[in-house]
């Protein structure tokens, strides 16, 4: 029965790894591909560590496979934010089937801010309201 | 956090007193520094609510678990067959959370589930921009972002 279930975890793993690579392929533009392999390759490399934890059934695998899980879950997301982020802001164009896009009225590439669209004037770019509330959350 | 520490402390002082160093005695340890927080905390103001926290804990895991199943079960089935489903964005997303590690955890959890990804944070820190690959009901997008951004709060604050 536990042969069965790790069987299981290990191919789903496998196949999410697999998944995330064809994505890479298909996929049309960068931010979808991020989608696609960080997350998707996260989520196998989890389902394995469970597979190979469940398999030896002993403390010290499974607390080592647990910190892999938690440092892959760490670093995935910010590999994820950072390359979006840097593709973005270098004009790599996006899709043509992309619907909508609210960040690019708000970014400014002369100064390289970006807005909210909350601003109450032209000058002050931090709300007063707002700027109160963060001293109150540092005492 | 301070809570936390102190729950560490207290199970080191176990394993130190008990002289068993092992990591179920370690375990053990850490189950009664939580019991004695727990009793503590109505006593000390910076303790306040530390019992409370391992619940929600627990129950924002399996949630999580949970919605990282379905969404990744999404794009891996806009990925595998030949049609496209998906309609990227970018919207705005206005948070409630406003300290530097609320902003980083909310961002990491959403960049974390497939299907969203965060891009920046407006320099005002009230909107965080994100590229969504499944457009089609932003309505219900945003609910479950608002759901997800409470449950972290509930967690930090």
């Amino acid at each position: 029965m536990s042969e069965l279930i790790v069987a299981i975890l290990l191919l789903t793993g496998a196949s999410f790894m697999i998944l995330a690579s064809v994505g890479i392929l298909r996929l049309p533009d960068l931010p979808t591909r991020m989608h696609a392999s960080t997350k998707a390759g996260a989520m196998g490399a989890m389902m394995t560590m469970a597979g190979v934890a469940m398999h030896f059934g002993d403390v010290v695998v499974f607390t080592r496979a647990f910190a892999i899980v938690i440092f892959i879950l760490i670093t995935a997301p910010i590999a994820a934010h950072v390359i979006g982020r840097a593709g973005y802001f270098l004009g790599t164009p996006l899709w043509e089937g992309t619907v909508k896009d609210e960040l690019k009225d708000n970014y400014d590439e002369k100064t390289h801010s970006l807005y909210s669209g909350f601003e109450p004037a032209p000058e002050s770019v931090i709300p007063p309201t707002h700027k109160k509330r963060d001293e109150d959350d540092e005492i | 956090m301070i809570g936390f520490f102190w729950n560490v402390t207290l199970a080191l002082a176990w394993v130190a007193l008990s002289g068993s160093f092992t990591a179920w005695n370690l375990l053990a340890g850490l189950i009664f520094g939580y019991l004695a927080l727990m009793v503590l905390q109505k006593h000390v103001p910076a303790l306040k609510g530390y019992s409370r926290r391992l619940p929600r804990l627990v129950s924002f895991s399996l949630f999580f678990i949970k919605e990282l199943f379905k969404a990744n079960f999404r794009v891996a089935y806009d990925v595998a067959t030949p049609v496209w489903y998906m309609k990227p964005g970018v919207i705005a997303f206005e948070m409630e959370a406003h300290s530097d590690a609320e902003i980083m955890f909310l961002s990491s959890f959403i960049s974390l589930t497939p299907g969203t990804l965060s891009l920046d944070v407006s320099d005002d820190r009230r909107v965080l921009y994100i590229h969504a690959m499944f457009l089609q009901d932003e309505e219900q997008l945003r609910k479950d972002l608002k759901e997800l951004e409470f449950r972290i709060l509930k967690i930090m604050r």
